[in-house]
């Protein structure tokens, strides 16, 4: 069984986000980079069905040199190698990323590709299901619950859905998206960190692809909302109820 | 030419979490000077007569046995198709889980780029969204000949009944697709109000400490007629099913009154509620970053307070004649 891992390089959920003075990024002086959060539990729900069933895990990102740090963090894990796919820099909007990653899919030949539903600096939500959309491959988001049954060649999925858990079959090779609760991923162990060292990382020029990147989602304008204001504190019950008849929150 | 909206059903029945999406059509229908359109699957009678005067052109109606439960693989070859044969401009939904999965499928099928989350339309082509866990404003630009844009449920009112009738387009497809089978949906039943339509939403976090203690928060939002919603905490511990869960990756909501008890007020936390008309909060920890958004703030021991509350309301309730 071989499964790809697209994983992106994103912020610390626990830093706190400001633009720069000059509004035209976000500054990243204090931020710490981390794997996307979905995406790590994705590089984790693969590792595990490598264990259950042989075969390799490969991590792909679509960035800048800097990202291996993060593919070494997966490789430390126990993804077998990385590829990144230099973009120099350059922005590429989601319609890109997931071309890119057709195209690596196409030269990889996974039987599954396991990925974050969302990065959680752009909150798009699109990539995977783009990707499935241009394979023309099944796609099961927001799993919950992964069964791999490689013998039928098929992945039984649980999905968080709005109302409940909804469950759907697919035929081998498959796109699968993690939500928060399909595991605990793992930390890297020190013996891990080591070995991550030796392991192959691949560097793919994004021109050498061969693909149209010009966006189709263009990024104009960033701001911040205005903060909302903090209330009052109140010192009993009385008085809570009280502050809410004021203000015509309560129903009666 | 046009814009379609996809319309959500379950069951045959209208999710009405779908009018937002017909509001975001219109309103972009008036600067195009483009026509809307409804698609909607395998709908009940009362669901195809409410949609049928929602003041759209046309209603395309989709039936067929592949259509039946919901997989986004044959949902998107149909819409594909219309988009195709009506030479439709923009496809738009509410980003429920349904529209989340569907759309950007739909976008890869028509090679199109796709916007997910809108809360403003700025002009046919430029859109507000929220990113970084609703710390950023984004002026979004999109620039492809067919749009997909998925629109936030309560950045737009639910569009309202006019009194002509659409006309029904009654859609044949064919085509199936084969590797992907819906296997069941386990629901949630909840006798409460829908958590994303509720005026007001009562939530719990980590701090009500066992699932047991959940019925403190139950009674209050039954004198309140209120939904419940929980923090992530809450819902991973398994305390409540996912989707109860208020937050950057659960649901957005935006009731008349949030009342949140227990809950710290994490960003990812706020990135779901902070557009709520009132937010109260309760909680032992004066520092609690929720009381930094909280319009009113209760610093106590929720054990003690939320029953007293639930009484004293039970009370007011009662005198109102409620
Ligand atoms: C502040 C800011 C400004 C930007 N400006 C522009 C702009 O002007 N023009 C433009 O075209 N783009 C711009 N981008 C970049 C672009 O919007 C996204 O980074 C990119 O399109 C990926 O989409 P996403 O993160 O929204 O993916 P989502 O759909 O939210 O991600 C889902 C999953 O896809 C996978 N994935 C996503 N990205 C990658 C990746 N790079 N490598 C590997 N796997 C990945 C991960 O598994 C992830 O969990 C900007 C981004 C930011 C943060
Ligand atoms: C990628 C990512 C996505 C996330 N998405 C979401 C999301 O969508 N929604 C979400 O909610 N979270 C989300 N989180 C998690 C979020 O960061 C917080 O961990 C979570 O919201 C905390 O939940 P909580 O407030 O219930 O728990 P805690 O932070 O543990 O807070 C419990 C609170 O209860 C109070 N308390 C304890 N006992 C009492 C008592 N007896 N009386 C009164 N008060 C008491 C405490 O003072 C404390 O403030 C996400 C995190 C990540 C990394």
């Amino acid at each position: 069984m071989k499964i790809l891992v697209p994983i992106k390089r994103t912020y610390d959920p626990n830093s706190k986000i400001k633009l720069k003075t000059d509004g035209s990024g976000i500054d990243t002086s204090n931020i710490k980079f981390v794997i996307n959060t979905f995406d790590e539990i994705a590089v984790e729900e693969a590792l595990r069905k490598k264990e259950e069933f042989g075969g390799e895990v490969v991590v792909v990102s679509v960035g800048t040199q800097e990202w291996i740090e993060q593919i070494r963090t997966a490789l430390a894990m126990g993804a077998d190698r990385g590829i990144l796919v230099d973009t120099g820099g350059k922005y590429i909007d989601q319609v890109g990323i997931a071309k890119i990653l057709a195209k690596i899919v196409e030269e990889e030949k996974p039987d599954l590709v396991i990925m974050g539903k969302q990065a959680i600096d752009d909150d798009a939500n699109q990539v995977g299901q783009l990707l499935a959309g241009y394979l023309n491959w099944p796609q099961a988001t927001f799993a919950y619950k992964v069964e791999v049954k490689p013998n039928e060649k098929k992945v039984t999925v649980v999905r968080e859905v709005d109302g409940g858990l909804e469950t759907v079959e697919c035929e081998l090779p498959a796109i699968i998206t993690t939500d928060l609760r399909l595991n605990q991923p793992r930390y890297a162990s020190l013996p891990g960190i080591m070995k991550a060292k030796q392991k192959p990382v691949k560097t793919i020029k994004v021109e050498d692809l061969g693909i149209d990147l010009t966006p189709k989602v263009k990024i104009e304008k960033l701001e911040t909302p205005p903060p909302r204001k903090a209330g009052v504190k109140v010192k009993d019950v009385d008085e809570f109820i009280a502050k809410l008849k004021e203000l015509k929150a309560l129903p009666f | 030419m046009g814009i379609l909206t996809v319309l959500e059903t379950r069951n045959g029945e209208l999710k009405k979490a779908s009018l937002s999406a017909v509001t975001c059509a219109r309103k972009i229908s008036e600067i195009t000077g483009l026509k809307y359109h409804l698609v909607i699957f395998s709908p009940n009678e009362n669901s195809l007569e409410e949609v049928s005067y929602l003041g759209a052109e046309k209603v395309f109606v989709i039936r067929g046995e592949q259509f039946q439960n919901y997989t986004a693989e044959n949902y998107a070859l149909a819409i594909e198709k219309i988009v195709r044969d009506n030479g439709e401009k923009y496809v738009i939904a509410t980003a429920t889980t349904f529209g989340k999965d569907l759309l950007p499928r739909v976008a890869a099928k028509l090679s199109a780029g796709m916007v997910s989350e809108i809360t403003e339309i700025i002009d046919d082509k430029t859109f507000k969204r929220l990113m970084y866990a609703g710390n950023i404003i984004a002026t979004v630009k999109l620039e492809s000949d067919i749009k997909v844009i998925s629109v936030r449920g309560v950045a737009f009112d639910k569009a309202g009944k006019v009194d002509s009738k659409s006309q029904i387009e009654e859609v044949k497809i064919s085509e199936k697709y084969e590797k992907k089978r819906f296997i069941k949906l386990e629901e949630t039943k909840s006798e409460r109000p829908e958590l994303t339509e509720a005026q007001i939403v009562v939530s719990v976090g980590r701090g009500i400490k066992d699932p047991e203690n959940i019925k403190l928060a139950e009674e209050l939002a039954d004198v309140l007629g209120a939904a419940i919603g929980a923090s992530r905490a809450v819902v991973d511990a398994g305390w409540l099913p996912n989707d109860f869960q208020v937050g950057q990756t659960g649901k957005t909501v935006a009731p008349q009154l949030y009342i949140a008890i227990g809950i710290s007020g994490a960003i990812q936390h706020i990135a779901g509620m902070k557009d709520s008309k009132v937010i109260a909060a309760i909680n032992k920890d004066p520092e609690a970053p929720i009381f930094q958004i909280a319009d009113v703030g209760l610093v106590a021991d929720l054990f003690q307070v939320v029953p007293e509350l639930t009484q004293k309301l039970k009370k007011l309730k009662e005198q109102a004649g409620a």
